[in-house]
């Protein structure tokens, strides 16, 4: 057997829960947490302070940056799209603070399940955005290392990330890094994913396996309200964090547009995991302000009224705005920040063009860590025949 | 040396390959303290912990993709599927995430996960534990899959798969568990995990068989000898990749092939040996290569599994069809 302290047992719900999240959250209460109004505003909140070390100016300033960055990240893929670079992009506009928030709250040891939308999450595990353009491009279908940065492939099927990240949850609590009360050590994982998701049975297994081995996990949910056409009602009667609770761990809505109220909501989810408490939901109430992704025409099932207003809630306007009106920056901050915005793009046009493209032949290297010899002779079949051409298609053979 | 049967086999494969490696995890409805419903895990949790033999809610997919998960953190999850008719809640994890997972990852992420399942008929169950899935598996890249047919198969198989750094589909013929014994040597170097191996030796025919048909065809060869008829008999074991070359061998010496399986016959592993030995054989063919299995019905009622099944008398009327040509 593991030398291993034993594994943090599940609790009943009760006192417990109540304790880690405030009655109010458990049983409904007042259900945004903000921390920063839609006007920029700075607001307390009774049950979550914000935590952001010595100073606080600066890192507020920080999140502006990576949300500014990572729009930029997101209005260059979609204009790659339209310029025939890339094949598709899955836009994120309106969620850089969901996904800033969250993503800046995490510790290097912990581990990101995403889905096919997380470039703010991307961003905050310094993973180069030109690799995610990898997958929407079709030169690859993961371009980094899961294990560089702690960020795993994005995860096209919905929902099937979220079970992988209980299992890579429970493995961090047979290793021995769960609840030792070491702050270095101790790890989470959060799984991302969306309201559409929520229906998906695996999530709802995930759900279960992480309440009943009590695995250190955030299940961020960015309720964007849409699922491709289908608007949240569709998904759900009640409010989705609501459904936590059910499963037997604390759920919250956290005002997904709000990145102060982000970062604090899920480092205090994350500090929960890490020390072995288990499981929380949380539910980002957002808007998805763009289409599902470039192939979507949203005008088809929704009403403009709608996104002017979300428009007044932009995660990026507020910040600038508290920045502002309480003089902590000058005007040189964001010029600053747009030059950087624009060398950005400048990496990510020139990149998307010479990232490489892949052999035809590579497609046998990878499929298994053992290649069969029925794929080594499939392969060398096809180069032969490759090679049969006199003229060989254009670029087949230098690849 | 003991004699063992198929079940105690696999268990003692599974001891021997989690004291081997503390990294091998047993995961699956009702392992622990039942041992499983054919007590192929006994008493593995009793002495090794409830952290590595691990009850799991009963939600396949959830199985399978945790262990994705446990996998990516260095384990080696070997996930229980309790009967072959319950593999498919887990169908979407297994061929678009563990099958897909290195190849997606450009090979940096390895999936050591066994998906054993006790697959095949013959026990007189109600529906949806009977069935026979393996093609499903086959045809997708990305996995591995195997099946044994006898005690000493399962003992070194089941080790050799748990070993094996790809995904491996590990079948098990159910009605064999607790069936016969064979005689288990450990100081034995095992066969390699995806190799086929000619089980009887003969001159006239090519007989293929994998899982539970092993016993009936060797069974239908030595009727086939009381006629005179001399059939060589082949267990493939390895179903991806197919171990062909045997198989080719064989066939070249004998002119004639019948392949056998539990399965559905349309779009089966038949179709795919057959079509393998009709490219390659072709001139030293007699006969068409045939094909003996499952009707294309759903598993029948288990009042009339026995005729349903290929068995003894129809494996030897396609041997008769093949030499009628």
């Amino acid at each position: 057997m593991s030398e291993n302290p034993p594994l943090p047992r599940a609790g009943a719900i009760g006192p417990d829960l109540v304790e880690a999240f405030g009655p109010s959250q458990v049983h409904g209460g007042p259900e945004l947490v903000q921390l920063l109004s839609p006007e920029g505003e700075r607001v307390e909140h009774p049950e979550f302070a914000l935590d952001l070390g010595d100073d606080e100016d600066e890192a507020i300033k920080g999140f502006y940056r990576d949300m500014v960055l990572t729009r930029r990240i997101d209005t260059e893929a979609t204009a790659l799209q339209r310029h025939g670079e890339l094949g598709i992009w899955a836009q994120l506009l309106g969620q850089e603070a969901a996904q800033i928030g969250s993503g800046r709250a995490l510790l290097p040891q912990d581990f990101v399940f995403p889905t096919y939308r997380e470039h703010g999450v991307a961003w905050c595990r310094d993973i180069d955005p030109l690799r995610l353009l990898g997958l929407f491009r079709g030169v690859d279908q993961g371009g980094w290392n899961p294990n560089d940065g702690n960020f795993g492939l994005y995860t096209i099927v919905i929902g099937a990330q979220t079970l992988h990240a209980v299992g890579y949850a429970m493995g961090m609590q047979r290793d021995g890094i769960v609840g030792t009360g070491d702050a270095e050590r101790d790890g989470a994982v959060v799984a991302y994913f969306g309201d559409g998701a929520s229906s998906q049975g695996d999530v709802n297994e995930s759900f279960i396996f992480s309440s009943v081995f009590n695995a250190p996990v955030v299940f961020f949910c960015q309720n964007n309200q849409w699922a491709i056409s289908e608007p949240i009602e569709r998904q759900s009667r009640i409010p989705l964090y609501q459904r936590a609770l059910g499963f037997g761990f604390p759920g919250i809505r956290v005002d997904g547009n709000d990145v102060l109220a982000c970062y604090a909501v899920t480092q205090a989810a994350l500090r929960r995991a890490r020390e072995g408490s288990g499981p929380t939901f949380v539910e980002a109430y957002t808007y998805r302000m763009g289409a599902h992704t470039t192939t979507d025409d949203p005008t088809r099932y929704r009403l403009s009224s709608e996104l002017e207003h979300w428009k007044l809630k932009d995660p990026i306007a507020r910040v600038r705005a508290y920045l502002t009106r309480n003089g902590i920056v000058d005007d040189d901050f964001f010029t600053d920040i747009e030059g950087e915005a624009e060398k950005l793009g400048e990496h990510l046009r020139e990149g998307c063009k010479a990232l490489p493209e892949p052999s035809p032949l590579s497609v046998f290297d990878q499929v298994y860590v053992d290649q069969t010899p029925e794929l080594a002779a499939q392969k060398e079949g096809f180069a032969a025949y490759l090679d049969s051409f006199e003229t060989a298609p254009e670029g087949a053979l230098s690849r | 040396m003991t004699k063992i049967t198929l079940a105690k086999g696999l268990n003692a494969g599974l001891r021997a390959a989690m004291e081997a490696d503390p990294k091998v995890l047993i995961m699956g409805e009702d392992v622990g303290k039942l041992g499983g419903v054919f007590r192929i895990t006994d008493g593995l949790q009793k002495d090794f912990g409830e952290d590595r033999v691990i009850d799991t809610p009963l939600a396949e997919s959830g199985i399978l993709g945790t262990a994705v998960g446990l996998a990516m953190r260095g384990y080696r999850p070997v996930c229980e599927i309790q009967f072959d008719g319950f593999v498919y809640p887990a169908y979407d994890q297994i061929v678009s995430q563990v099958a897909k997972i290195h190849f997606r990852s450009q090979g940096k992420v390895p999936m050591p996960i066994v998906i054993r399942i006790p697959f095949g008929g013959g026990i007189g169950a109600v529906e949806h534990h009977s069935e026979s899935p393996e093609a499903q598996f086959a045809h997708t890249p990305g996995l591995k899959v195997v099946t044994c047919s006898n005690p000493v198969d399962g003992y070194w198989m089941i080790q050799q798969a748990i070993a094996c750094d790809d995904p491996v589909v590990f079948l098990e013929p159910k009605r064999q568990y607790h069936a016969d014994k064979a005689e288990l040597d450990e100081s034995r170097e095992p066969e390699p995990l995806f190799g086929s191996r000619v089980v009887r030796q003969g001159s006239d025919l090519t007989l293929l068989a994998y899982g539970p048909m092993v016993k009936t065809c060797m069974q239908s060869a030595e009727a086939a000898a009381g006629e005179g008829r001399s059939i060589e008999v082949i267990d493939l074991r390895s179903l991806s990749p197919l171990d062909m070359d045997p198989v080719l061998a064989s066939v070249r010496k004998t002119g004639r092939a019948v392949v056998t399986h539990e399965a559905h016959v349309n779009l089966g592993m038949g179709s795919e040996v057959a079509a393998r030995i009709t490219e390659e054989c072709f001139y030293a063919l007699e006969a068409p290569v045939l094909r003996v299995g499952g009707f294309d019905t759903p598993y029948p009622p288990s009042r009339i599994e026995e005729e349903w099944l290929p068995d003894l008398d129809r494996v030897l009327d396609a041997v008769d069809r093949s030499f009628a040509y």
